[in-house]
């Protein structure tokens, strides 16, 4: 450990910059995850431990098309298209059911979903791991020491754009403002004349798509793996216990946050440590909060 | 009266059923032998699984063409019975029970991977059943004390050993090599990490980098990035094949040029097609490699088992190792049954321990502990054009790695 820290700012400080950059793609992925988990968390008060499985989805469905050599950039409206009638069939199907019952049903239900759709993608892709190489440009500066590839850079702007493009729709839209009015409370929503039911079908949906777009992202950059989804709802779970719901520039900034953050702990401690990482900040967040609470809180004898 | 009279007759009626069914579900029956199995058919070892079943499949089909097992001056048939074990440890354990009781299955062919044979060797060892075992490759398999739990293939921790070996034989000084290490922390990875550590204190080396990878591994660019900034001399990393591909995606990704790189699971992750520019001149260990120049009687050579075996699964381009050791433990029981000319448990088990063959798939004899001492691990390159090459000697090896990105 005394080794890395002066590998890193001691020998050869050039290697920050790589291990920033990484942290950055990997944030940024991240960011789209959980907000998407936010969106349906803060709108629904449903915890969609499914989360991360429909990314690996998202991932799957790429490769299957990158299979039959589509553009990245046609794949990614593809893509997300396909995973918003997979969302909405499975809000019909499941979340509509359990979206009034207790917070224990609608987690059993996603994680039910969680084991069934990475059942699903084994049997039919199979255990093994599945890499999609689109064969781009990598630069490098500093000597060769830090390397970027093109994909990466096209990820975080394709990332960039559509967190634009939900940030202005959430704000100027009607559903958008449909989405906010019904977050904010469901009931007078509907008396206003929402219809609530079809708020929650769209916000589960456009989660669906946001989590496609990111599982897009993931398989250009990483590999897949059916199994894999765990690791992402983990990583969703923390950055939005840590930038809280339904707000977008604190959830982008958690993503880079814990990104970051879990590169350095990965150059510092080694590689496993990575994935230990944003579980550290959860606690951490949940512990500071449990002591803010504490301090306002009133008891009466 | 008659009533009593009733009942007992039922009773010996049943009582004599119970013991008809008992008898047909022996596990020599007629002319037939037969073996039992739980093998991953379906969840995250299910292509390996397939592998192992179809080189079962094989040697049954071609020793039963040769006329069978000779036992007692009468032939026997062989027959495998397999229950799928869903990958899961819990399960394969509940199934072999069910073989060993239920269906009265008194030797056993081995599951798919180290994790399912310790949680399956568990059960046949409490019951004294004997089991030859293909694809678990743990050390701590043989650890245990086991007795009735033979392998033919190499341990884990011969893996990438022979790595070491290579670079110590390459460098002027072997002292003064370099290794960076990374390795995921399951129980296999963490064998082959011994035998590498074992064999670098043999030669006073030095690792640089030591790194363990997540079980969820998809991103080791920490890892990479400090290989950059040190530049050892040889990188060394096991963990299974998304470590393969993930290694080799990033290797290409960050433009890593060390001179010799060695990894397991190469063939799995296929990563000579994936990121063949990466790939040139990496080090595969493997269990068994085709153009080896070893042979028996009922298979002929090693690449006449793997010409059969291709004519019969025409899937395979090129065929995993798994399926060949799966035929070899077949030939082992066949054998067995042979030298012991019998079919009492021990003394099978007796005749297993003292085998000493050649066969295509390599030499074997069983240490005391179970595990196949004969046949040592084979290294593999892949050359630019992708094409994996038979490493015997430092000389046979490009080294640095001939790559350009």
């Amino acid at each position: 450990m005394i080794d890395n820290l002066q590998l890193l700012f001691v020998w050869a400080p050039i290697i920050n910059i790589q291990v920033i950059l990484e942290g950055i793609f990997l944030g940024a992925v991240f960011a789209l995850s959980a907000y998407g988990l936010a969106l349906v968390w803060g709108v629904m008060n449903i915890k969609n431990l499914a989360q991360g499985d429909f990314v690996i989805m998202g991932g799957y469905l790429s490769f299957a098309l990158g299979a039959y050599n589509i553009h990245l950039f046609i794949v990614l409206p593809v893509v997300m298209f396909i995973m918003f009638i997979y969302g909405w069939v499975i809000y019909k199907l499941i979340i509509k059911r359990v979206i009034d019952q207790d917070m224990f049903t609608s987690l059993l239900a996603t994680f039910g979903l969680s084991l069934l759709m990475q059942q699903v993608m084994n049997l039919i892709w199979g255990p093994e791991v599945q890499i999609i190489d689109m064969e781009l440009p990598v630069y490098d500066a500093f000597d060769g020491f830090v390397t970027i590839p093109l994909i990466k850079i096209i990820s975080l702007i394709l990332a960039a754009i559509l967190s634009i493009i939900i940030v202005i729709f959430m704000k100027r839209s009607r559903t958008g403002q449909a989405i906010r009015a019904t977050a904010q409370d469901p009931r007078a929503a509907r008396v206003l004349g929402i219809d609530t039911d079809k708020v929650y079908a769209f916000t589960f949906s456009l989660n669906s798509a946001i989590c496609g777009a990111a599982g897009v992202l993931v398989s250009v950059i990483w590999v897949i793996q059916p199994f894999y989804g765990i690791t992402y709802s983990v990583r969703s779970f923390a950055i939005v216990t840590a930038a809280g719901l339904g707000n977008l520039p604190a959830v982008i900034s958690a993503g880079f946050g814990i990104g970051l953050f879990e590169k350095y702990v990965g150059a510092i401690l080694g590689t496993a440590y990575e994935v230990a990482a944003p579980v550290s900040i959860l606690v951490i967040v949940l512990i500071i909060r449990q002591i803010n609470m504490r301090r306002n809180r009133q008891v009466v004898r | 009266m008659i009533f009593k009279y009733a009942v007992a007759m039922v009773t010996a009626i049943a009582v004599s059923m119970a013991g008809f069914i008992g008898i047909a579900s022996a596990k020599v029956e007629g002319d037939t032998i037969t073996l039992g199995s739980s093998i991953s058919l379906t969840g995250k070892y299910a292509t390996n699984g397939l592998h192992t079943q179809r080189g079962y499949d094989y040697a049954v089909k071609i020793i039963n063409n040769a006329g069978g097992v000779k036992v007692g001056g009468k032939s026997y048939k062989l027959a495998v019975k397999y229950y799928d074990d869903e990958s899961t440890p819990a399960r394969g354990a509940q199934l072999a029970e069910r073989l060993i009781q239920q269906d009265g299955i008194e030797f056993m062919l081995g599951p798919y991977s180290s994790g399912m044979t310790k949680a399956v060797a568990a059960v046949s060892e409490k019951f004294g059943v004997p089991m030859v075992e293909a694809e678990g490759a743990s050390r701590s398999l043989f650890t245990q004390g086991y007795k009735y739990l033979f392998a033919v293939l190499s341990t884990s921790e011969q893996y990438l050993s022979t790595a070491i070996e290579l670079a110590a034989d390459k460098a002027s000084d072997p002292s003064k090599v370099k290794v960076a290490m990374a390795f995921e922390g399951d129980p296999f990875s963490m064998d082959v990490r011994a035998g590498v550590v074992d064999t670098m204190a043999k030669y006073g080396m030095k690792a640089i980098i030591d790194d363990q990878l997540p079980a969820d591994l998809s991103d080791m660019s920490t890892t990479l990035t400090k290989v950059k900034a040190l530049k050892p001399d040889v990188l060394i990393i096991s963990g299974h094949s998304k470590g393969a591909a993930t290694a080799a995606r990033q290797i290409n990704e960050m433009k890593v040029n060390v001179p010799m790189i060695a990894l397991t699971h190469c063939e799995a992750a296929k990563v000579q097609e994936k990121f063949p520019k990466a790939a040139n001149g990496f080090l595969c260990p493997t269990q068994w490699v085709e153009g080896l120049s070893k042979s028996d009687p009922m298979f002929g050579s090693a690449a006449e088992w793997n010409a059969g075996f291709k004519k019969d699964y025409t899937s395979y381009t090129s065929v995993p190792y798994q399926s060949a050791q799966a035929s070899a433990a077949v030939y082992v029981w066949a054998k067995a049954f042979e030298a012991a000319n019998s079919f009492d448990q021990d003394t099978v088990r007796d005749a297993i321990s003292a085998i000493e063959m050649e066969t295509f798939y390599g030499d074997i004899k069983f240490s005391e502990a179970g595990n196949n001492i004969a046949k040592p691990m084979f290294m593999r390159q892949i050359d630019a054009n992708g094409k994996y090459n038979l490493v015997e000697t430092a000389s046979d090896m490009t080294y640095p790695r001939n790559v350009s990105y």
